[in-house]
Formats: C-alpha cells, structure tokens, sequence
C-alpha cells in the first residue's frame, strides 16, 4: 500500500501499529463477550464492546483527519474543541443576557485555532487568556446586568481556557517548525500525545479493573485507584520509550520523561472534568460517544495532557535547551 | 412536489443544523410511535421545537407529520404562509376558536393515520419555563381515543433561538420522550396524568436554569 504523499512515514507506520492494537482489543473483548456469564456481565461486557466499536470510528476519523493535510487537521482539531465547548456551555448555567457574549466565545475557536495554524506563540498564547479575558468581563458589563455577574465571567472564561485554549495547543503541535519538530514533524508530534494520553485512559482503565483497590479521589472519581494510576503510569512510560525516537526528536530517556508527563497530565485533566461533571450532578457530559458519554468524556484527559507536553516541548526542544 | 421540498429542506438544512451547528441528545427514541394515528404532546421554547421533534422521525414520514400552529401567526404574510403549510405542513389553528368545533381539522388528521404535533403550553412564552398545559388535548384524545398521546419534555433550544431572538447560539438539547399515555376517562385525571409524566421527563435531566 503506497504511503500517501506528505505524509512522514513514521506516522504511518504508527498509525498500523494503532490500529493493531485495535483488531486485538476487539478480539480480546469479543472472546471476553462469549466467556461471559450471568446478566451483569453479558451487560458489562456490552458496554465494553460498545466502546471498542466507538474506538474504531474515533480512530479512523482522527486518521482521516491527520493524514489529509495539515489545513484539514487544523479544522478538525478545532471542531472536536467546538463541540467540547458547546457541550460545556450546554451543562452549565448561563445567562439570556449573555447569549451575544457567548456567540462571541463560540468565534474565539476559529480565532485561536487561526493563530496556532501560523505558529504564532505570542497570539496564541494572549489571544484567551490575555485579550478575551479582559473582553468578556467588560461585555458584560456593558451589558449592563450585575445580577450573577461573577458567576458568568468565572465559569465562561474558565470554560474557554479549559476547553478552547488547552485543547488548542493540539495544533499548536502540529503547526511547530519542521527544524525543531523531528523525524515525523507536527503529525508525529500530535499523533504521540493523542495516542499516549488516549492509550493511557485504556491503560488505566484496564488496570484498574484488574488489581484496582486502593482509591486515589473516591469523592470525585469513586472508580479511580492507585493501581490503575501506576499501571496506566508504566504502561504509558514504555509505550513512550518505544514511539517517542520515531514520532518526536526525543531519544529514549527524554520520550520515557514526556510519557510520564502525559499520564499524570491526562490522570489530573480526567479528574478535574470528573469534578465539573460530580459538581453540576451529571454523569456523562453528553450522548454523542455510544459507550463514552460526550466529546468532553472522551478529550477530559488532553486538556491537561496537551498544554503540558506543548509547553514542555516548547521551554526544552523546540528553544534548543535540549 | 411539496413532499420534495419537504424531504430536501430537512435532508440538507435541519439535519445538518442540528447535527452540527446545535447537537441533539435523545432519550426514549423507542416511545416514539412507529405510525398513525398518534399525538406527539411536547412543552414548548422555540421555532425549532417543531422542526427538531419533526427531524426525529425517518425522512421517509415526514409528509404523515402535522403540526398544529396558530392561524393568525404561521398565517401572517405571504412567505411565511407558504413556508408552513408546505414545507413544514402544519395544521392551521384559529386561537379564541369561533368554529363549532374547533379540533375538527386535528380529528380529520388522525383519522387519515396522521401523527399530530401539539404544543398544549398553547405560545412558546418565556423560553425554558414550562406553562400550565390546555385542555384542547383532553378533548383530542376523548374525541379519538384509539389515538396515543406521546409526551415529549424538551430542553436547551429556548436558550439557543428563544422568543424574541433572531441570531442563533450553539447549545447542545435535549429530547426526552416518555411511554405514551392513553385516554383516562375524564379530562382532569388525563391533564394530571399528563402533567405527572411531563414533570417526571424533565426530571430524568440535570438541566440548570436559564434566566
């Protein structure tokens, strides 16, 4: 099968590696499926199989997405943050009199999703949290209504750094230099993070579920242990190791490091999602994902894990420290 | 023709809206009824009530779909007239009735085997307040009682395109339909049971309030 053009054959070759982890989580969880028993399980183990199906379309659109071109993967990365947005503004409690202000917010993603397609860093980096920050509030004001003002600055503005901004530092990868973004350029850089943080969340899970006792957080995640965190911990440092020479311009040691970034990173974005969610008394944060819950469920991990690598990458090997 | 311009409109327009540009989260799909006669009961918060509760059924159906809407409204001008009784094919209803019977166009419906849309909040009010049902239902289901009531709780589009508002925010919203309800024998415990189920829909979400 011929390597479509422009694409750094890493990528590619990362790419198969994904989706034969794939085919085997499916066989693994059909076998799973007809070794079970009783109705718990049958119903367990539908769920699970639910996702996995999930996993392979979420996989192929993202291939789609990374392989077109960078201009297509701009536009995706920034309609993933759209609906996360959208399903974020969608749960919490907002105002009638702030509905332009949030038309406004909705405008700042093609904004910042603009400037991280140019490398910009100094406009990526003010854009939300220096200019919309300031421009919110005063709308608002202007606006003219007091009654829950604090209440709607705090929660839009966070809103948009959590799910906008964070999530925005995915093409900021994509879009670093070639001299600076090694062997697989942007796309490698952006297909480690995406798939470590992601490999991470199945890693922890699996874990979790096989020796989990000790929990870590039980008044916000009740599901979340010790023994998950680490073994998704271990597993994401060696699945690092091994991807980091191919995908990044880091050598063994240093890809171990930034595995270890991103699956503390992805456990702390997880559970902080898991408070907003706990807070405003809902399980999922929406119906689109059969088997995951919303966009919000699925990317939780990587509003974390991204502005963590990016700025790691960018303070140690993109300025040349390392 | 009309049924054309029907199946393209929510083809290439609706669907898309609602997939994309707002996002829809539906529960129960399974109460909603197969085929005719029924009666689709739902709260009402915006314009897009009907269009959404209308996208909810398979492209092929959508001609046996008949909203009722007010006459001196839907009926107002030219484009707008044209606009409802085509492509959205809404039953027209005079508001403050005159006529001897005023639900003889909703009974000749259902006994063609068509599905009603009814709004009993009777105006889409304050958006995202539920108002006190009318009693036009009641009589509906007395008069054609072999025809289910199916009650459907909406929320989240009167806070995308509320009263009022002509510029349309993103919101993701939620249908919720519930098992349908048939005729009790008398008006009062038809309108409580109704209410009882409406208000146990909108229980099953955690929606915040919108002021």
């Amino acid at each position: 099968m011929p390597i479509p053009e422009g694409l750094p054959e890493n990528v590619f070759y990362a790419i198969a590696v994904i989706y034969g982890l794939l085919i085997f989580a499916s066989v693994v969880v059909a076998v799973m499926k007809r070794m079970a028993l009783g109705e718990a399980q049958t119903e367990a183990m539908a769920e699970l199989s639910k996702r996995v199906t999930s996993w392979w379309f979420m996989i192929t659109i993202f291939t789609v997405a990374i392989v077109t071109n960078r201009i297509v993967s701009t536009v995706f990365l920034a309609f993933m943050t759209f609906l996360a947005f959208k399903e974020y503004l969608s749960l919490i409690q907002t105002r009638r009199v702030d509905r332009l202000i949030l038309l406004f917010a909705y405008w700042t993603i093609p904004a910042q999703f603009y400037f991280a397609h140019l490398n910009s860093y100094g406009l990526f980096l003010t854009f939300i949290p220096v200019w919309t920050f300031l421009f919110i509030p005063m709308a608002m004001t202007l606006a003219g209504k007091t009654e829950g003002f604090l209440r709607a600055v705090g929660t839009i503005s966070w809103g948009l750094m959590i799910t906008v901004f964070a999530l925005s530092h995915t093409a900021m990868l994509l879009a670093a230099d070639e001299s600076v973004a090694g062997p697989a350029g942007g796309a490698g850089l952006l297909l480690f993070l995406v798939a470590l943080t992601q490999f991470n969340d199945v890693a922890q899970f699996t874990w979790g579920k096989l020796f989990g006792r000790h929990k870590i957080v039980p008044k916000v995640s009740p599901k979340k242990t010790w023994e998950g965190f680490l073994g998704g911990l271990a597993s994401t440092i060696l699945g690092a190791a091994i991807a980091g020479p191919y995908l990044t311009p880091l050598p063994f040691y240093y890809a171990a490091a930034a595995g270890a970034m991103i699956a503390i990173a992805g456990f702390l974005g997880d559970i902080t999602i898991s408070a907003f969610k706990r807070d405003l008394g809902v399980k999922d944060s929406g119906g689109l994902i059969p088997g995951h819950g919303g966009i919000l469920d699925r990317v939780d991990s990587l509003t974390y894990a991204a502005p963590v690598f990016y700025h790691a990458m960018h303070f140690f090997v993109f300025s040349g420290r390392v | 023709m009309k049924r054309a311009l029907q199946f393209a409109f929510f083809l290439f327009i609706v669907r898309p809206v609602l997939l994309i540009v707002l996002g829809m989260n539906v529960r129960g799909r399974e109460h909603l009824p197969e085929k005719g006669p029924a009666v689709l009961v739902a709260n009402h918060n915006s314009h897009l009530d009907t269009l959404t509760l209308m996208a909810l059924f398979p492209l092929k159906d959508l001609h046996l779909l008949r909203p009722a809407a007010a006459a001196d409204y839907f009926l107002a001008n030219k484009w707008l007239a044209w606009f409802a009784s085509t492509v959205i094919n809404i039953i027209p209803l005079t508001r403050g009735a005159v006529k001897k019977n005023p639900l003889a166009d909703l009974e000749a419906a259902l006994d063609r085997s068509e599905i009603l849309i009814l709004f009993p909040e009777g105006s889409r009010g304050e958006p995202e307040k539920r108002a006190e049902f009318k009693r036009g239902v009641a009589y509906l289901a007395k008069a054609r009682p072999d025809a289910p009531v199916h009650p459907v709780f909406m929320h989240g589009l009167g806070k995308a395109l509320p009263k009022g508002s002509l510029i349309l925010v993103p919101f993701n919203c939620d249908v919720i339909a519930g098992e349908p309800i048939a005729w009790t024998g008398d008006a009062a415990s038809f309108m409580g049971e109704l209410e009882t189920r409406m208000t146990a829909l909108a229980g099953e979400g955690h929606f915040q309030p919108w002021e």
